[in-house]
């Protein structure tokens, strides 16, 4: 485990960048985590990243696509415009929670 | 855990390969037809769609069943010959048996690939992963792009009303290779 330090705070994250602790996180680090891999996010986002957030606190794992469109109600052609090319990744990065770890 | 002087430390973010050229690509052939035959190839482009690559599914042959409206919602699974298969419900009968291959007898009896094939479609769903049709609809969303054999395409009588609406095209063995080169090929 690694610290890091965004906005002004210190946080704890794995060794590729993820937060490791998702207390940690509150929606301003989440807008400046987006920044980092430059989104901005909108209200589309963010509907994204609180599902993410609270399906995380209720399962105790980080939704897969699948489920943050079926659950969700978010389509998944929906994802891959708001968080391009790896949507899985980057909202499990912005929303500070672990990379999704189930297949589909 | 490292005590570097909070001021210092570098922001670490990862690296989502946005910088990168898009140059992976992934080619799956689908030849078989049977349920289990299906997901890894399906699961596979789920994985490889996800993580921002290029991908393609060819069917050909039996994996035709996968693109085929009538028979794409009702693939099966045969134990027959599958010496693998194990059936979790033995172990209570006796728990020797867990771990046990089904007898190749067994498996060849009238209702077997019925019994099985209901069998695998619940574990499946068990895990949230969805049906063949819903499965193929996903990877299509998320831009995998999917072709359809000619050979096998005019084999099977086929005609564009029995082909699942996905399916870009049907294309040459030729064809393929256009589309294909480049790519990392799966056969399965």
């Amino acid at each position: 485990m690694a610290t890091t330090t965004l906005a002004g705070r210190q946080l704890d994250v794995n060794e590729e960048g993820f937060l490791t602790d998702p207390s940690q996180w509150d929606e301003e680090l989440g807008t400046a985590l987006a920044a980092q891999i430059g989104i901005t996010l909108t209200d589309a986002h963010w509907r994204v990243i609180r599902f993410v957030r609270e399906d995380h606190a209720v399962k105790g794992e980080t939704p897969t696509l699948r489920r943050v469109s079926t659950v969700g109600g978010i389509p998944i052609k929906e994802l891959f415009q708001l968080f391009p090319k790896k949507p899985a990744k980057k909202m499990s990065y912005i929303a500070g929670v672990p990379k999704p770890v189930g297949c589909v | 855990m490292s005590t570097t002087t909070p001021d210092l430390a570098p922001t670490l973010v990862p690296d989502f390969g946005d910088d990168e050229a898009a140059d992976r690509k992934f080619v799956i052939i689908c030849s078989k037809g049977n349920l289990d035959m299906a997901y890894p190839a399906l699961v596979l482009a789920t994985a490889a769609l996800g993580e921002g690559i290029e991908t393609h599914l060819f069917f050909t042959f039996w994996g035709f069943d996968m693109i085929n409206k009538h028979t794409m919602n009702d693939l099966k699974f045969t134990p027959v010959g599958n010496t693998a298969m194990h059936v979790s419900q033995a172990g209570s009968v006796r728990p020797g048996w867990r771990w046990k291959s089904v007898p190749q007898v067994v498996t060849a009896m009238p209702g077997m690939t019925t019994v099985a094939t209901k069998m695998m479609k619940k574990q499946i769903d068990d895990l949230e992963i969805p049906p063949v049709p819903e499965m193929l609809e996903q990877i299509q969303a998320m831009g995998a792009h999917l072709w359809a054999c000619k050979m096998s395409y005019d084999m099977q009588g086929m005609t564009e009303d029995d082909l699942y609406e996905g399916v870009e095209a049907v294309i040459s063995a030729s064809d393929f290779m256009d589309i294909s080169e480049g790519g990392q090929l799966l056969f399965i």
